[in-house]
């Protein structure tokens, strides 16, 4: 039962990294996954924006664009950016309050089992009968029995597993943020990366439930005949807007909070100085967080509900616009005198905040119920998501990509490379969204596969192309950067390359399995800087070097999620032709699953030591 | 660690919250639950919504009965409490006590999902079909749900009454028991507000 | 620790103070659970009579059902201890933020513009 940490080399690598339940191996694992199906619906966005560049192109079919721009949201959202998310969070929050790992080590796994099986479950639609087509918000009743495709099957299930991942994990992260602090560490101490953690896992909580709710009524409703969104038979549309964004707006939220956090890190780091105004940080995420939920009703407008209820609705989702702009100040009163660096990183970091205001501004904009009329559905809107989810979000990933990967990997990204990635970004990002804003107030509509030429949309269409290919390069450039700077930069020896602030830097590079070798004593908020000015620059120990506790690496989160596919494939092959009987494969799908379940909570695993003197061996190894 | 408690006295008074693992659980299984509070809302407000609309099949008036429903409101009001005994015994460390308090939890959970199942039955032959309307749909859909939820619990507290069946109270299956108790007020919970405004306010609007 | 975790225990390390505490405590559990059983039977009465309008019985029952959610969160989940102040701030807003919901789905769906 208590075995030495020596077993835990001997595994293969294959074996090492299915089993795994530590913290920072699964953030590579997200990394990677997240990557891939970044790289997967960014393709699709050059492919759909080429057949876009001119009027009336045939590069793909009206079918084929439908299938894209749905893949292409979708993805994003649930499995590109969400777990790039987590896997900066796995890696980082941990550390930086000063845990061994997060609550639940084996949770941790199951979810990103279930996130990534999910996914491929997902993608397994282009291989039977075409993908999702209904768009990413999958409205009734083009989505339902009688109107949607095999793919819509897909869609519903897919993410019905990925999402049940996505909350697992958001419910790990909540207790481990406020259960396993080091001593010392206050939650007004806790660095803004981990607030708006906390945070986004809430909001996961609160949301992605719900939309496990909306996900099975559809199922239900296409697989076995329910009447929910069928008129005739009593049945209602609306209904599946309110609770789709009953969940997707504080999906926003989830995405956009933690680009937040990784801003608020990396702004201080590269300003030499503390974050501006943590307090007014702190409530503005938190207000931005409540709000998040009462504000859903603005994707509905045009729906018809009402005045009163417009009215309410248009109201609430202006007053998000301060809390917001508390946040923009701040971080421009943090940079405001502050001994400035901008590498890469900083110089990503810098460029959100702008970039987060125009989408911002226009989010107001749409926000007035009468004039949304002649923006909704346009590209003005397509505009207006982009300039927050590229502009703000993505543009947070890569500083936060730049900022932690000496931490994450051992070396630093090379920045030359890097500065070239970020202004052909940035300048392709501009180009292509930008002009949108006004190719929407144009009139030219969202979701369309092509368009006439003369009604003044050529140009700009083609220049919103051209953007993104430019985008498309740079993303190239980060593969580039990042296979030359494995093979070409330096190793990074000390434990804090970028003299900064936080927690997270005060562990070794690269970081040992059990993080702290003694939990460290938190004196301040932003410790490791306390201690560089008021110590000697290391964390004062907050217990005396004894062995440490590690929980044991375990397979079963791959096969309860592995059940969960089978069994998901087997609902959808109510519409297939397949050999083999649906019921045959939700059987197995189900023994899988709760027989590894059952498996589970007959184990009797605490867990196994690592001893002492191998501590000691191996902190004295990386010193 | 910091889960260091003083075991030489003998068990923790509160054995669930004793060590970090148990916190962990503790308040994980709270957040689940809060989550679960806004997926049951999605499903009431889909039922409240499409309650009309019984597309001139069978209405809520003909189908339900009340005296099926009392007993068994009655059958899981009196699980939740047995749950409650339960707990304490354990605080006090009476595995015994525990034990019978858990297996008379569980048989009471069985009669209730009997009826369930019995009831479900009968409005299906009474013509009430799950395609029939968006108000069968509904009902069936947070009334099973609801089920389903009972039918997890069941399988959960057999599978620690096994497995736990010799052992005493310890400071590993402590929380567990507690978790479990957690969930099934829980589902008492959800089951108040289903007799409420599914079965009494049908017989009564 | 781990070698602890699965040890059984001899006695409780209550003292006789806690064990008072702790039955007392009991007592009026079992007290809740004869008061929630009184208010189960006092709705299914208020409906099952037919004497009453409905104007007064729809009120009445959700309102009896919110009295038994606070009893069985408050005493039967222990929310009222002390220790529980996480729970407690997710339990309340998990309701707060599921009032909306279901309110809107029932009175927003596009049958009377409100």
């Amino acid at each position: 039962m208590v075995s030495e940490a020596t077993n835990t080399l001997k595994k293969s690598v294959f074996w090492d990294w299915m089993t795994t339940v530590d913290h920072k191996k699964i953030a590579i694992l997200y990394l990677l996954a997240g990557t891939l199906f970044f790289l997967k619906a960014g393709l699709m966005a050059v492919i759909f924006r080429i057949q876009l560049i001119a009027p009336e192109m045939e590069f793909i079919s009206g079918q084929t664009f439908n299938e894209f721009i749905t893949m292409h949201g979708t993805l994003m959202l649930f499995l590109a950016v969400t777990p790039i998310f987590f896997a900066f969070m796995n890696f980082v929050v941990p550390l930086q309050i000063g845990a061994r790992d997060v609550a639940f080590p084996f949770v941790n796994a199951l979810g990103f089992w279930l996130f990534f099986l999910g996914g491929l479950l997902l993608s397994l639609s282009w291989f039977f009968g075409g993908a999702p087509d209904a768009g990413w918000t999958s409205y009734v009743p083009l989505a339902s029995r009688e109107f949607g495709g095999v793919g819509i099957d897909f869609y519903v299930l897919g993410l019905q597993i990925s999402g049940f991942g996505t909350l697992v994990s958001g419910i790990n992260f909540i207790v481990t943020i406020i259960n396993m602090r080091a001593p010392g560490m206050t939650m007004m101490r806790l660095p803004l990366f981990c607030w708006t953690t906390l945070l986004t896992s809430i909001l996961i909580v609160f949301a992605f439930t719900p939309l496990a709710a909306g996900l099975a009524l559809l199922m239900l409703d296409r697989i076995f005949d329910a009447q929910f969104f069928i008129p005739g038979e009593g049945g209602n549309v609306v209904i599946w807007q309110h609770i789709f964004w009953i969940f997707g707006h504080p999906e926003v939220y989830i995405l956009v909070l933690p680009a937040f956090g990784m801003i608020s890190e990396v702004i201080p780091a590269f300003s030499k100085k503390r974050l501006f105004g943590y307090t007014s940080m702190v409530f503005a995420v938190l207000i931005i967080a409540f709000l998040s939920f009462m504000v859903w009703m603005h994707h509905m407008f045009t729906v018809g509900i009402g005045p009163i209820a417009n009215s309410i609705f248009a109201i609430s989702t202006m007053t998000i616009a301060v809390p917001t702009g508390i946040k923009i100040f701040n971080w421009l009163f943090t940079m405001w005198g502050g001994k400035l660096t901008f590498n890469t990183a900083m110089i990503f970091a810098a460029s959100f905040v702008p970039t987060f205001v125009l989408g911002g501004v226009t989010g107001v904009m749409l926000a007035m119920a009468p004039v949304d009329h002649l923006y909704h559905d346009t590209y003005f809107v397509v505009a207006h998501f982009h300039y927050i989810i590229v502009g703000g979000i993505v543009l947070g990933i890569f500083a936060a990509l730049f900022y932690w990967y000496p931490k994450m990997f051992g070396h630093k990204l090379n920045e030359t490379l890097g500065m070239i990635m970020f202004w052909l970004f940035y300048i392709g990002f501009h180009l292509t969204f930008f002009i949108q804003h006004i190719l929407g107030l144009v009139g030219m509509p969202r979701r369309v596969y092509t368009y006439l030429e003369g009604q003044g949309m050529d140009t700009m269409n083609f220049i919103s192309t051209i953007g993104a290919f430019l985008m498309a390069v740079a993303v190239i450039i980060l593969i580039i950067n990042i296979v030359y700077s494995a093979l070409k930069s330096e190793p990074v020896t000390v434990d804090d390359p970028w003299d900064a602030r936080t927690l997270e830097w005060a562990t070794h590079t690269p970081v040992p399995e059990y993080n702290f070798a003694q939990t460290p004593q938190v004196r301040s908020l932003d410790p490791v800087f306390y201690e560089k000015i008021h110590g000697n620059g290391k964390m004062k120990p907050a217990e005396p070097l004894d062995d440490i506790h590690m929980p044991s690496g375990s397979i079963l989160p791959f096969f309860i999620s592995l059940g969960l596919f089978i069994a998901g494939f087997g609902f959808i092959s109510f519409h297939l032709d397949l050999f083999i009987s649906p019921y045959v494969l939700i059987a197995i799908g189900g023994i899988v699953t709760f027989g590894s379940m059952g498996l589970r909570s007959m184990q009797t695993d605490h867990g196994y030591h690592i001893s002492k003197e191998t501590v000691e061996e191996m902190e004295k190894e990386l010193s | 660690m910091a889960d260091t408690a003083d075991l030489s006295k003998g068990l923790p008074t509160n054995p669930e919250k004793a060590t970090l693992e148990g916190k962990n659980k503790f308040l994980g299984m709270f957040v689940f639950l809060a989550g679960e509070v806004t997926m049951f809302a999605t499903f009431f407000g889909t039922y409240l919504g499409l309650r009309d609309g019984t597309a001139g099949g069978p209405e809520p008036a003909d189908l339900f009965q009340l005296p099926l429903v009392f007993i068994m409101t009655m059958i899981l009001l009196t699980s939740s409490l047995t749950s409650v005994l339960a707990v304490y015994a354990m605080k006090k460390n009476q595995f015994q006590k525990l034990k019978l308090w858990m297996w008379v939890t569980f048989l009471l959970g069985v009669s209730f999902l009997s009826l369930e199942i019995y009831e479900f039955v009968e409005y299906y032959e009474h013509g009430l079909g799950y395609t029939s309307s968006a108000f069968a749909s509904s009902f069936y859909t947070l009334v099973g749900l609801h089920g389903a939820h009972v039918l997890f619990g069941l399988g959960w507290i057999l599978l620690l009454l096994l497995r736990y069946r010799g052992t005493g109270v310890t400071l590993s299956n402590a929380p567990k028991f507690y978790a479990f108790s957690l969930y099934w007020h829980f589902i008492d919970v959800v089951w108040v507000f289903i007799f409420t405004v599914v079965y009494l306010m049908g017989i009564g609007a | 620790m781990a070698e602890n975790l699965d040890q059984s225990f001899e006695e409780s390390s209550m003292s006789n103070e806690e064990k008072r505490k702790i039955n007392r405590e009991q007592r009026i559990q079992i007290i809740a659970f004869a008061f929630m059983i009184g208010i189960t039977i006092l709705a299914f009465l208020a409906v099952g009579s037919e004497q009453l309008p409905g104007v007064f019985t729809i009120p009445f029952i959700l309102f009896l059902a919110f009295v038994q959610l606070i009893l069985q969160l408050y005493y039967f989940m222990h929310l009222k201890d002390k220790d529980h102040g996480w729970p407690n701030s997710f339990m309340i807003s998990g309701l707060v933020l599921a009032a909306p919901m279901v309110v809107s789905l029932i009175l927003l769906i596009g049958i009377v513009k409100y």
